[in-house]
């Protein structure tokens, strides 16, 4: 074997799949602590201290999450190069809709979109955070998740993006979810349509979730 | 005469083929390093023996005008393929193989090779097993027969409807480990345009690079022919639109006798012509025949009345349709052999009574099996009272599982649903048991030029059963050749390699290239397939099933004009020195053009309606058998291997007498 | 009935070649396309032009040789055929058709529709056969006794024409359905685990140095393949793959 795994097509794939299982069990977590910001504040804020102030999740998860991130980011955009270039000249007439949906052709797309949103959400949560943590010096503050949740959520524009992002979020679920298995290996015939089935409805109630919580804040506030 | 040596070996017939390895010479492995074979066709004939030569050490080069072996035309061979193994314990045998294959030739194959196959059937079955075929299996994992035309016990073994293909995809797939090893290297794309001979042995041929128009020599110790049937010289067949005859036409000017031109066997369920675009003709599998019933109306008013459209077939009574193979035939009924049935509908047609448009089709009826059928699925779900509707959807669900991707290939030709309405039918060439004469060597009359599969003449004398193309073929490959060619190359160890620089190379390639520059400078006015139609519409109406002998001279004079025409008038656009399918179809065609008034030649002299050929003058007077083919065996059990003197009407006939000494001769009957 | 046919005309291998316009009249709707491009032909030949180039051969859906791009969709619109089974009944009298070549870096064009899928043999080559000599002396046929089930997988795998349909609608241009469907036939066969782990990745790693793109589970190969394989093949050769990588004994 000339290749190795990690350069051969079915390597990367795998690869691809295994950093989407990981980013959807990260996401999963997410929205967990996040929905907590409907019920309670403080239960919002104690589960926030605990993801913020540990040092595992800190110095250790929260680079992988990092590195995880960017491995999906690069190995999708190189796999696109690489596609693209399988076909150089292109048909004069193609139906690509008549065997395939919009959504399992542009995850790229998809992907970008949530990068870009991924820029903002950074700049609200990300960078204030280590702000106050490494620049400020201020390591502990338990209560102040909370309100600088809503108070993100008070500006309507903000609120819609966020919300235009998650569509983009669940279009990038509906086929990552389920592609994810069939990459690794996983087709089965009893339980791939019930991995499809969750598939969907992991990729419609987590995004629609997100847009409730923000929707639910953005109200809240006024 | 004297040329005609049979070399078939001594002693009892099951004891030959062992006797024969064992005396036969072989070749050292270290010198087979040094021996290159030519190997012409990928399928399963010439895969098979490209793959066997190379494990065995040989240097082969095989060639292929299709853009991969894989494509080669035994991949569209349905039914399956017979083997000796009594797995059902029905008191099959290598003799009962070997009997059935010879009566089922009406008495004109050569003995011991028919009984050699037979032999080897079953060590085929094992092979392909363990080269991953998937044949189908029972519940139990062992392997499942079906039974076929006309024989009495269950030995074919299939895959799907698709046994020509998996088996086509073994020998490829044992072609591309000696490939990927470097024994065998691959000419994709290339056509054999002449044999090349040295001191009067087969030392190359001259192939065209079909991608790039160039003639190149490549030598050898020995070439092997296995380009198949030639079919297509009726325009009109179920073979693959490339399938040609110009390898096995090309060794026979040089020399190389063609024996039994006419014998060819016209399959009776085919879909029948559309219109005068139709480019071929498809297969529907027989073993439809094994629930169909065959019919035309009775009457004259209902054909006419059906053909404009004013009636269905459906509207029909019983009482108003002529189930003529069972009025004919009442022991085998629809189950007649190939020959006879094919022959039953052109009667039919030619006095008139043909279904379509063209008059020429008849139908295979369903309704009688799905009725039965879902009688006894309700049966079987113990429903007391199902009603009509109920056991019409039962029936024709298990005729769906039976046959659904043969039903769906009809819908999708016809646009008419075959569950609903009867299928149309009419036969079409589909397999020439004629071809090049060889020994039991498979040798042909020029030394070190050998024959193997359809493009031989071996094995299946006036008509072939079914299932038994695809044995032939695969045994001349894996099995008789790789021995045989053997006996001849153990003298050729000290010979070197053939340079193909030598006068008798270049003179054959500006043969060639002559030939081509002919076709193309003669910028007429009609195009290459306006002559091959009308030499298929000659030889279908002269030279078909049923033919007599004013017929096959006139036959022999108007192809001589169509022949003259031809190189006259056709029209080959483009060059020679690019992709040029047009002068790909001259090529072959002129081939054809000559081919086809030696088979009529053939026919001619063949005075007795024998296996797939009715000659009007030979038939039953009186008795039983009034009006059915009549054989003559005192006079024509003999094989007639032409050879070319310089015109197709000059051939000269040499005969190899055929001995039957453990089979005793019998016509045949299905009353 | 009459159609506008747009066709690829290249002239050869090097040429940049272009869609032609040629009217066709007269064609029945009983006729298949190829016999549609048949009498193109004759009409070009009357006229002096060169006739189209494509690529066909048992014109029964089995051989795999034919290989067209009509109006935008691999075989053309109809599902689970092959081009020389597609009929003209399913074009409108004056409808325009497209007609483009297959089109991939691993499938060059060689001349207007003709392309060369050598690299289709050369992945075979890698891989696609299990290591057995012929001789008269294998094992008896049902020494090995083989559960129907796996069989008719084996079977269903096997079924694969080799005509590239796959790739040719494939966004990524990907052979993975090609591949996977060998890969597939011999895993689930005792004959082929002898060689079952080196199989896979040779095949695979013929497959990536031949230029086709990746599998991104479109499913449109699933949906154009005329012989109906499944994507659930594709899933296996990838398990497969992976358990040969991680594998310690190759």
């Amino acid at each position: 074997m000339s290749n190795g795994f990690s350069n051969s097509s079915v390597g990367r794939k795998v690869l691809m799949a295994l950093s989407g299982f990981f980013l959807i069990t990260f996401l999963t977590l997410h929205f967990v602590i996040n929905f907590l910001s409907v019920f309670s504040a403080d239960l919002f804020n104690m589960a926030s201290h605990f993801m913020g102030t540990n040092w595992i999740i800190q110095f250790l998860m929260q680079p992988v999450l990092m590195f995880g991130t960017l491995f999906h980011l690069g190995m999708g955009i190189n796999l696109e190069l690489k596609n693209k270039a399988a076909r150089p000249i292109k048909y004069a007439m193609n139906k690509a809709n008549e065997n395939s949906s919009w959504i399992s052709r542009n995850m790229l797309i998809t992907g970008i979109m949530i990068l870009l949103f991924l820029g903002l959400h950074f700049y609200d949560f990300w960078i204030p955070e280590i702000q106050d943590k490494f620049v400020d010096g201020i390591w502990d503050n338990p209560t102040k998740y909370f309100p600088h949740l809503v108070h993100k959520f008070e500006d309507p524009i903000r609120v819609i993006i966020y919300c235009v992002s998650f569509v983009f979020l669940a279009l990038h679920l509906l086929h990552g979810f389920q592609s994810a298995f069939q990459s690794a290996g996983f087709n089965h015939t009893k339980y791939t349509p019930l991995i499809k089935k969750l598939g969907y409805l992991f990729a419609i109630v987590v995004p629609l979730g997100f847009i409730f919580i923000a929707v639910f804040h953005h109200l809240c506030s006024h | 005469m004297s040329k005609l040596d049979s070399k078939t070996p001594e002693g009892p017939i099951k004891d030959k083929w062992t006797k024969h390895k064992n005396d036969i010479n072989l070749v050292n492995p270290a010198n087979k390093r040094h021996i290159d074979i030519i190997v012409v066709g990928t399928g399963l004939a010439g895969g098979a023996a490209a793959a066997s030569l190379a494990e065995m050490g040989y240097k082969v080069k095989a060639f292929a005008y299709q853009d991969s072996p894989r494509r080669a035309h035994s991949i569209a061979a349905q039914g399956g393929i017979n083997a000796a193994k009594n797995y059902q314990n029905d008191g099959d045998s290598t003799y009962r193989l070997f009997y059935d294959t010879v009566k089922g030739g009406d008495y004109r194959a050569r003995e011991a090779n028919v009984y050699r196959l037979a032999e080897v059937s079953t060590n085929i079955i094992d092979q392909c097993v363990a080269q991953g075929v998937p044949f189908a299996r029972e519940y139990g994992g062992l392997l499942d027969n079906r039974s076929f035309g006309g024989v009495l016990v269950s030995r074919t073994f299939y895959a799907k409807g698709q046994t020509g293909q998996q088996l086509l995809l073994g020998a490829y797939s044992a072609m591309n480990r000696q490939i990927g090893k470097g024994k065998i290297t691959m000419y994709n794309r290339h056509e054999m345009m002449d044999i090349v001979k040295v001191d009067g042995k087969a030392r190359g041929i001259i192939a065209r690079n079909m991608i790039t128009g160039e003639i190149e020599k490549h030598s050898a110790h020995a070439v092997v022919i296995a380009s198949g049937g030639y079919g297509n010289v009726f325009f009109l067949s179920t073979n693959a639109m490339g399938s040609n005859a110009s390898a096995a036409w090309k060794i026979h000017k040089k020399g190389a006798y063609f024996a039994n031109p006419c014998y060819t066997q016209i399959h009776p369920t085919c879909v029948p012509r559309a219109g005068d675009f139709q480019s071929k003709l498809t297969l529907m599998s027989e073993s439809l025949r094994n629930d169909g019933r065959i019919w035309v109306p009775k009457n004259m008013d209902d054909v006419m009345a059906i053909r404009e459209g004013r009636k269905k077939p459906t509207d029909l009574g019983e009482d108003e349709r002529d189930y003529y193979l069972e009025r004919r035939y009442p022991a085998f009924g629809n189950l007649v052999p190939r020959d006879v049935a094919s022959r039953a509908a052109k009667e039919r047609c030619d006095a008139g009574y043909g279904v379509n448009a063209t008059g020429e089709a008849v139908y295979l009826d369903f309704k009688s099996a799905i009725n039965r059928y879902g009688n006894e699925k309700a049966h079987v779900l113990g429903l007391h009272n199902p009603g009509d509707a109920k056991i019409l959807e039962l029936g024709e669900g298990v005729i769906e599982e039976k046959y659904g991707n043969l039903f769906q290939m009809y819908e999708k030709i016809i646009d008419e649903n075959p569950y609903k309405t009867p299928m149309m039918i009419y036969p079409a060439v589909h397999y020439t048991m004629g071809g090049i004469w060889c020994d039991y060597n498979l040798m042909t009359t020029i030394p070190g030029c050998y024959a193997a599969g359809e493009a031989n003449f071996s094995d299946h004398g006036a008509n072939r059963l079914g299932a038994s193309a695809l044995m032939q073929g695969l045994a001349d490959g894996y099995f008789v050749l790789p021995y045989t060619i053997g006996d001849y190359l153990a003298d050729d160890i000290r010979t070197g390699p053939i340079p193909t620089d030598s006068p008798e190379f270049n003179a054959a390639a500006k043969e060639v290239t002559d030939q081509l520059e002919k076709l193309i400078n003669i910028k007429g006015t009609k195009s290459v397939d306006h002559f091959h139609k009308r030499l298929g519409e000659v030889m279908w109406n002269k030279v078909g099933m049923s033919r007599n002998a004013k017929g096959l001279i006139e036959a022999m004079d108007e192809i001589k004009q169509i022949r003259e025409e031809f190189w006259k008038d056709v029209c080959v656009p483009g060059g020679m020195n690019e992709l040029n399918p047009e002068l790909e179809k001259a090529t072959r065609v002129a081939d054809f053009l000559e081919l086809g008034e030696l088979f009529a030649k053939d026919a001619l002299a063949r005075e007795e309606s024998c296996g797939g050929h009715f000659r009007e003058e030979s038939v039953e007077l009186d008795g039983e058998q009034k009006g059915e083919a009549k054989r003559n065996d005192k006079d024509f059990a003999y094989v007639a291997a032409w050879e070319y003197k310089g015109d197709p009407r000059e051939a000269v006939m040499h005969k190899e007498e055929l001995e039957f000494n453990d089979i005793e001769l019998k016509q045949r009957s299905y009353k | 009935m009459n159609l506008t046919l747009k066709v690829w005309r290249q002239k050869n291998k090097e040429d940049k070649g272009g869609l032609v316009t040629y009217p066709v009249t007269g064609i029945s709707e009983h006729a298949s396309f190829l016999e549609m491009l048949d009498v193109l032909n004759e009409q070009l030949i009357t006229q002096g032009i060169e006739p189209v180039a494509f690529d066909h051969d048992c014109r029964e859906g089995i051989c795999g040789m034919c290989s067209l791009y009509i109006n935008g969709e691999a075989h053309g619109p109809d599902r689970k055929v092959t081009t020389c089974q597609l009929h003209m009944r399913m074009f409108k009298d004056g409808e325009t058709v497209h007609i483009e070549p297959f089109r991939s870096k691993a499938f060059p064009v060689l001349k207007d529709l003709v392309v060369d899928r050598g690299s289709f043999d050369r992945i075979q080559q890698a891989g696609g056969f299990i290591s057995v000599n012929t001789s008269g002396n294998t094992q008896d046929a049902n020494a090995l006794p083989i559960p129907k089930p796996m069989a008719d997988k084996a079977m269903d795998a096997a079924t694969c024409i080799g005509c590239g349909a796959c790739v040719a609608t494939c966004k990524n241009s990907s052979a993975m359905l090609f591949v996977a469907a060998k890969v597939s036939q011999y895993s689930y066969l005792p004959q082929g685990q002898v060689e079952r782990k080196e199989r896979v990745l040779n095949m695979v790693d013929q497959m990536d140095q031949e230029g086709f793109g990746n599998c991104t589970n479109t499913g449109a190969c699933e949906v154009e393949c005329p012989k109906g394989i499944s994507l659930e093949f594709i899933a296996r050769m990838n398990k497969e793959y992976l358990n040969a990588s991680t594998s310690s004994e190759k």
